[in-house]
C-alpha cells in the first residue's frame, strides 16, 4: 500500500478501500497452486490404491470383470502357491541385502562426491546418471551385459583369464539374485549418496577440525562425529533405499522375468504375473497390498525416529 | 628459554576465483616457555590464519612451523601436541559434556578409569561437574566456553590455541570470563596463544602482545611496552581508547596519549605548552574526554585529552585553555612510513 493518501490527508484513516489483490490471499492461492498436485496424487495414486483394495477382496478377473464380494478368497489363493512364499522371501532378502549395500556404497560415495579434486563436477554427473535414467532402460543395458552369451563382462574375465565359457549371469539361481541386487544398488546408490552428501556439507567444518586437533584420526572421526551427526540423513536414504527396491518391479521384470523358475520372483511381479498375465486382478491386487501396512508402519517408525534423533 | 611454538618467515597465500589473498606476509614469533602470548589485530588481519597454520589446519605457502623446537609442517593436527579453542567453541553437539571432554583421551586410547579421572579434574577445575551429562545445546556460552577449555586441557598439551574465545559473550560475562581465563593459565602454566581484536582484552591477559596488521607483526611487545612505546602509528591508534593523538609538524609526526595532553596546572614535569581549543566534553565513567583543537604544536589537528576525575580544572567548550605535555611522554613517527625516529626537540617550559 503506498503512503501518499496519508500523508496528503494525515487525519484520514488508513485506506481501507482498497481491494486485497489475489497475491494477498494466502488462503485461495494456496489452494491453487496445490490443485495441480492434488489431481496428479489423486488419479494416479489415490484412485488405483482404493481400487486395489477393492480388488483384493473381490473376485474380479480378466475374464468376469463384475464386482461381487469375495472376503479373503483372493488371499486364500495366493497364499496356497508356494510361488508367492518363495517371492516374499525374495522380496525381504533383496530388499534387506541392497538396503545396506546401498547405505554402505552410498557413504562411500557420499563422501567422493564431497572431496575436493579437479574434475568433481564431472564425477558429480557421472554419478548421478543412473538415477536419472529410467529403470525399464537402465535394465535394459544391464540386460544385454549379463546376456548368456554376449555378456561383455564375461568377455572381460575371459581375457583376463579367470573364467572359460560363459557365467550365465542370469540363468542360475545364485548369480540371478547377485545381479538383481546388484542392478537395484546400482541404480539406487547415486540417490543415497546425495541424500547423505546433503548430510555430510551440513555438519559444520570446524567440528572436524576440531576432532583433527583433537588427535582423532580418520575412521575415529568417521564413527565418532560425522555418522552419528547424520544419522537421520542416513536412515532416510535407507529408507528410500528399502521402499525404492521394495516396489520395483522393473528390474525383475526386464531382467529375469522372476526366473529361472521363479527364484528371483518378487511380490511386485508375482503380482503382475498373476494379476495381469494370468487375468487373477484379484489375487494380483491381494500379493501387491500384502506387505503395504508393514511397509507403511516401518515408513512411520523410521521416520519418527529420525524426527526424535535431533543431533544438532 | 625454549621456544614451544616458532613461526620462520610464514606467509600464507589463499588462492580465491578471482584474486590471490596474501593472509600472511611473513611472520617470524616465538612464544617462551609458559607464556601468554596474545595477538592482537583488526578484522582479517591474519590471526584466524596464523594460528590454524600453527594447528595444520592450513598449509604455509612459504616459512616453517616449529613446535618444541622441531619443525611440524609436514605433520598433521593430531601429532601437533596442540590443543585449540575455537571461536564458536566447535563442540560435539551429539555427545554429552563428559563425552566432549574426553574425546581426545579416547583419541590418545587413555584406558577408561584415566579417562574419567582426567575429565573430573578438568571439569572440577573449571566449575562444570554438574554439566558433565548435559548436550552442548543445552548450556549457556560461557558454559560451552568452559567446556571447550576442558576439552583443550585435558590432553595436557604444549600449547593452547585460544581464537577469540570470548568474542561470543555479553561484555559483563567477557569481564569475568577473561578474569577466569587468565587465573587458569597461571594455574597450569602452558604456553598459550591467544587471538583476538578487543585490545582490552589483549592487555589484560597477554604477558606479551603481538600486534598484527595486514598479514604482518607490527610490533611485539609487554602490554606496556607496546602501548607506551609503540613502533609504529599503526599500533599507535590502534591501541588506546582514544587512540593517540597525532599531530604534523616540520616533517615529523608528534604523537602523544589523550591521557598525557593535561592542563598546565597539573604537569610537573618538563612540559610542551600546547595551547588547547576547546571544543567538546563528555563525561566517561568518571573521565573528562575533551575534544578540541591544537594550533601551535604544528599543522591545526584535531585531539582528544582524556582528564581523570582528580583533574578538577574548569573548562568550558569554545574557550581556550592552557595544556601541556610532559616532554618524555611525546612519541615522534616519519610521515611517509609511520615508523618511530628519534625525538626532535621542542620548545618546552618549566610549569
Ligand atoms: N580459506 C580462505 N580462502 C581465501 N581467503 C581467506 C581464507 N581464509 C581467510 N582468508 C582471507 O585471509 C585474510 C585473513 O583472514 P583471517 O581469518 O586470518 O583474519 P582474522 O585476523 O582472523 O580476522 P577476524 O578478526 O575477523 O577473525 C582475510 O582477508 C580473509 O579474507
Ligand atoms: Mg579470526
Amino acid at each position: 500500500m503506498t503512503q501518499a493518501p496519508t500523508a496528503t490527508r494525515p487525519s484520514a484513516a488508513p485506506a481501507t478501500g482498497r481491494r486485497r489483490r489475489l497475491g494477498d490471499r494466502e488462503g485461495p492461492l494456496a489452494w491453487l497452486f496445490l490443485l495441480p498436485a492434488v489431481v496428479y496424487v489423486v488419479a494416479l495414486v489415490g484412485v488405483p490404491f482404493v481400487l486395489a483394495i477393492g480388488f483384493a477382496f473381490s473376485d474380479v478377473s480378466a475374464g468376469d470383470p463384475s464386482y461381487d464380494w469375495a472376503g479373503l478368497d483372493a488371499y486364500r489363493r495366493a497364499f496356497d502357491d508356494p510361488v508367492f512364499w518363495q517371492a516374499l522371501r525374495n522380496t525381504l532378502v533383496f530388499t534387506g541385502v541392497s538396503m545396506v549395500l546401498i547405505v554402505l556404497f552410498g557413504k562411500v560415495l557420499a563422501n567422493i562426491l564431497i572431496a575436493d579434486f579437479r574434475g568433481k563436477w564431472l564425477v558429480r554427473f557421472l554419478v548421478l546418471l543412473p538415477w536419472t535414467t529410467p529403470v525399464a532402460l537402465s535394465t535394459v543395458s544391464w540386460l544385454w551385459l549379463l546376456d548368456s552369451i554376449f555378456s561383455p563382462i564375461d568377455w572381460i574375465l575371459r581375457q583376463v583369464g579367470l573364467l572359460e565359457g560363459n557365467m550365465y549371469w542370469l540363468g542360475r539361481p545364485t548369480l540371478a539374485t547377485a545381479s538383481v541386487i546388484a542392478v537395484h544398488v546400482w541404480r539406487l546408490v547415486p540417490l543415497a549418496a546425495v541424500i547423505m552428501m546433503a548430510g555430510l556439507i551440513a555438519i559444520p567444518r570446524d567440528i572436524d577440525e576440531a576432532a583433527r586437533v583433537d588427535g582423532a584420526g580418520f575412521w575415529r572421526r568417521m564413527f565418532e562425529v560425522t555418522i552419528p551427526l547424520t544419522m537421520p540423513l542416513i536412515a532416510v536414504a535407507a529408507l528410500f533405499g528399502a521402499i525404492f527396491t521394495f516396489t520395483d518391479m522393473a528390474v525383475v521384470y526386464v531382467l529375469t522375468r522372476g526366473g529361472p523358475t521363479n527364484s528371483t520372483q518378487v511380490l511386485a511381479s508375482w503380482a503382475f504375473v498373476r494379476g495381469i498375465e494370468g487375468g487373477d486382478v484379484a489375487q494380483g491386487a491381494a500379493i501387491a497390498l500384502f506387505l503395504f501396512p508393514l511397509l507403511l508402519a516401518a515408513a512411520v517408525l523410521i521416520l519418527r525416529a529420525v524426527r526424535r534423533m535431533q543431533v544438532m | 628459554m625454549t621456544r614451544i611454538v616458532e613461526v620462520r618467515g610464514l606467509r600464507k597465500t589463499f588462492d580465491g576465483r578471482h584474486q590471490q589473498v596474501e593472509a600472511l606476509r611473513g611472520i617470524d614469533l616465538a612464544t617462551a616457555e609458559g607464556e601468554y602470548l596474545v595477538l592482537l589485530g583488526p578484522s582479517g588481519c591474519g590471526k584466524t590464519t596464523l594460528l590454524r597454520t600453527i594447528a595444520g589446519l592450513e598449509q604455509p605457502t612459504q616459512g616453517e612451523v616449529l613446535i618444541g623446537g622441531n619443525v611440524v609442517n609436514e605433520l598433521p593436527p593430531r601429532i601437533r601436541q596442540v590443543a585449540m579453542v575455537f571461536q564458536s567453541y566447535a563442540l560435539y553437539p551429539h555427545k554429552t559434556v563428559r563425552a566432549n571432554i574426553v574425546f581426545p583421551l579416547k583419541a590418545q586410547r587413555m584406558d577408561r578409569d584415566a579417562r574419567e579421572k582426567k575429565a573430573r579434574w578438568a571439569a572440577d577445575l573449571l566449575g562444570i561437574s554438574h554439566l558433565l551429562h548435559r548436550k552442548p545445546r543445552e548450556l549457556s556460552g560461557g558454559e560451552r566456553q568452559r567446556v571447550a577449555l576442558a576439552r583443550a586441557m585435558v590432553r595436557e598439551p604444549a600449547v593452547f590455541l585460544l581464537d577469540e574465545p570470548l568474542s561470543n559473550l555479553d561484555a559483563k560475562l567477557r569481564a569475568s570470563a577473561r578474569d577466569e581465563l587468565k587465573r587458569f593459565q597461571q594455574r597450569i602454566g602452558t604456553t598459550t596463544i591467544y587471538v583476538t581484536h578487543d585490545q582490552a582484552e589483549a592487555m589484560g591477559l597477554g604477558d606479551r602482545i603481538a600486534v598484527m596488521d595486514a598479514g604482518r607483526v607490527r610490533q611485539l611487545g609487554h602490554p606496556r611496552e607496546v602501548y607506551d612505546d609503540p613502533a609504529d602509528t599503526f599500533v599507535a591508534t590502534f591501541i588506546g581508547s582514544p587512540p593517540m593523538n597525532l599531530v604534523r609538524r616540520d616533517g615529523v609526526l608528534v604523537g602523544f596519549r589523550p591521557e598525557h595532553l593535561l592542563p598546565a596546572e597539573v604537569v610537573r614535569e618538563r612540559a610542551v605548552e600546547i595551547p588547547f581549543v576547546v571544543d567538546r566534553i563528555e563525561y566517561l565513567s568518571g573521565d573528562r574526554h575533551v575534544y578540541g583543537t591544537v594550533t601551535t604544536l604544528g599543522e591545526a589537528t584535531r585531539v582528544i585529552a582524556r582528564l581523570p576525575s582528580t583533574v578538577a580544572t574548569p573548562l568550558t567548550a569554545g574557550e581556550t585553555a592552557d595544556f601541556t605535555v610532559a616532554t618524555d611522554r611525546l612519541r615522534f613517527f616519519a610521515p611517509e612510513t609511520g615508523d618511530r625516529t628519534d625525538a626532535v626537540p621542542l620548545a618546552w617550559s618549566r610549569s
